[in-house]
């Protein structure tokens, strides 16, 4: 009984090893495709290596950020910050953001939420709206206490998802508060 | 051939059989995602009730449901990591759904009503027939929900989504669909 139960396990615990070792490598590819795509995608154009260029950047919290420069013919174009939160309405939510020299929002990617389907997991839609000014964030200068209107902000809410929204912006903070502390470091 | 038309339309596991629920109504939020979580469930059902058919015999009844949860965790862990290697997008949008396979009804009740009692030919036939059965029953509701409430079908825009109503996307509509779905089946089978 308990030899059939042992047996059965080590026969499985083989197979998953022989699996794990075959879809290591194209996880580990999928992985990166998806955060140089989300890079490409927030930037200017650049030609060098943000991925080879990465380094962390420590806020003011503790928490540590990645950064991604991106650099044409070697001079810093922009930045993209791959920030996340933990204040989403179901769990954590990772974003790649990009900003230009100047502060504001290039454009930005959601990576990874969990946010209810049709409210608040329309936020990639809804912040890069460019025909709505109120909600949109895209060319946006950012500041560090952006907020939504509900407390006093300027960036519109998504209807019927604030907390979503309010993650949003506290995720796209984190983003700016790195760029700003990165971008602090270049010009020393 | 009666193990697999079975499963299709007259032993359906969402439809007549009323099993596996959560994954039924939490994941079908749009077309591909029903179709992809039925896929998902089919492959790790067809899997699991071969081996625990070809093993029947060597395993003790005394330990029989944990040797078959030790099964059925292992290939969905199999495709787990598959989904997260080859469809990175698909895996993205089911997240945790695809472990939770792992304690779908359908699996554990297949494999102690049919595959532990019969042969492994018929026991592969059951397990496509209930996943097919299940896989069409989830793209059904899928498509349903994503066309209610946002207007398309697997993405293909039929009208415009200011015209849907929000609520077949989120979980009352869930609810709602799968309840008329169960009617019209049940009027179809008398």
């Amino acid at each position: 009984m308990v030899l059939s139960l042992t047996l059965i396990s080590i026969v499985v615990a083989g197979l998953l090893a022989l699996v794990y070792g075959l879809t290591k490598d194209p996880i580990a590819l999928a992985e990166q495709q998806k955060q140089e795509k989300a890079i490409k995608e927030v930037t200017p154009g650049f030609n060098n290596n943000p991925v080879a260029e990465q380094s962390e950047v420590v806020l003011s919290t503790g928490e540590k950020l990645t950064v991604f420069p991106a650099k044409k013919d070697g001079k810093l174009v922009g930045v993209a910050v791959e920030t996340n939160t933990q204040q989403g309405f179901s769990g954590e939510i990772r974003i790649m953001a990009g900003f230009d020299m100047n502060g504001k929002v290039i454009n930005y990617t959601v990576l990874k939420h969990a946010e209810t389907p049709g409210l608040g997991a329309n936020m990639q839609a809804w912040f890069s709206d460019t025909t709505k000014p109120a909600q949109n964030v895209i060319d946006r200068q950012w500041h560090n206490d952006m907020k939504v209107t509900k407390d006093g902000g300027e960036v519109d809410a998504i209807t019927a998802a604030t907390i979503t929204s309010r993650a949003f912006i506290d995720a796209i903070n984190k983003a700016y508060e790195a760029f700003t502390v990165m971008k602090g470091g270049q010009n020393e | 051939m009666k193990p697999l038309t079975n499963g299709i339309l007259k032993e359906n596991p969402v439809l007549v059989l009323l099993l596996g629920m959560c994954p039924t109504l939490a994941t079908t939020t749009s077309a591909i995602n029903g179709c992809g979580m039925g896929m998902a469930t089919a492959f790790v059902l067809v899997c699991s009730n071969l081996t625990i058919s070809l093993l029947r015999n060597l395993i003790p009844d005394t330990v029989r449901i944990p040797a078959f949860v030790v099964l059925i965790a292992s290939f969905v862990t199999v495709v787990e990591m598959l989904m997260q290697a080859y469809v990175p997008a698909l895996y993205d949008s089911l997240g945790l759904f695809i472990p939770l396979i792992v304690v779908n009804c359908i699996l554990l009740g297949r494999a102690e009503a049919f595959a532990s009692k019969n042969s492994p030919v018929a026991s592969l036939l059951d397990g496509l027939g209930m996943g097919i059965g299940f896989t069409l029953a989830l793209t059904l509701l899928g498509s349903i929900r994503e066309l209610l409430g946002t207007g398309k079908i697997f993405g293909q825009t039929i009208f415009p989504e200011d015209y849907g109503l929000l609520t077949f996307v989120l979980a009352p509509g869930a609810f709602i669909v799968l309840g008329f779905l169960i009617v019209i089946v049940n009027k179809l089978k008398k």
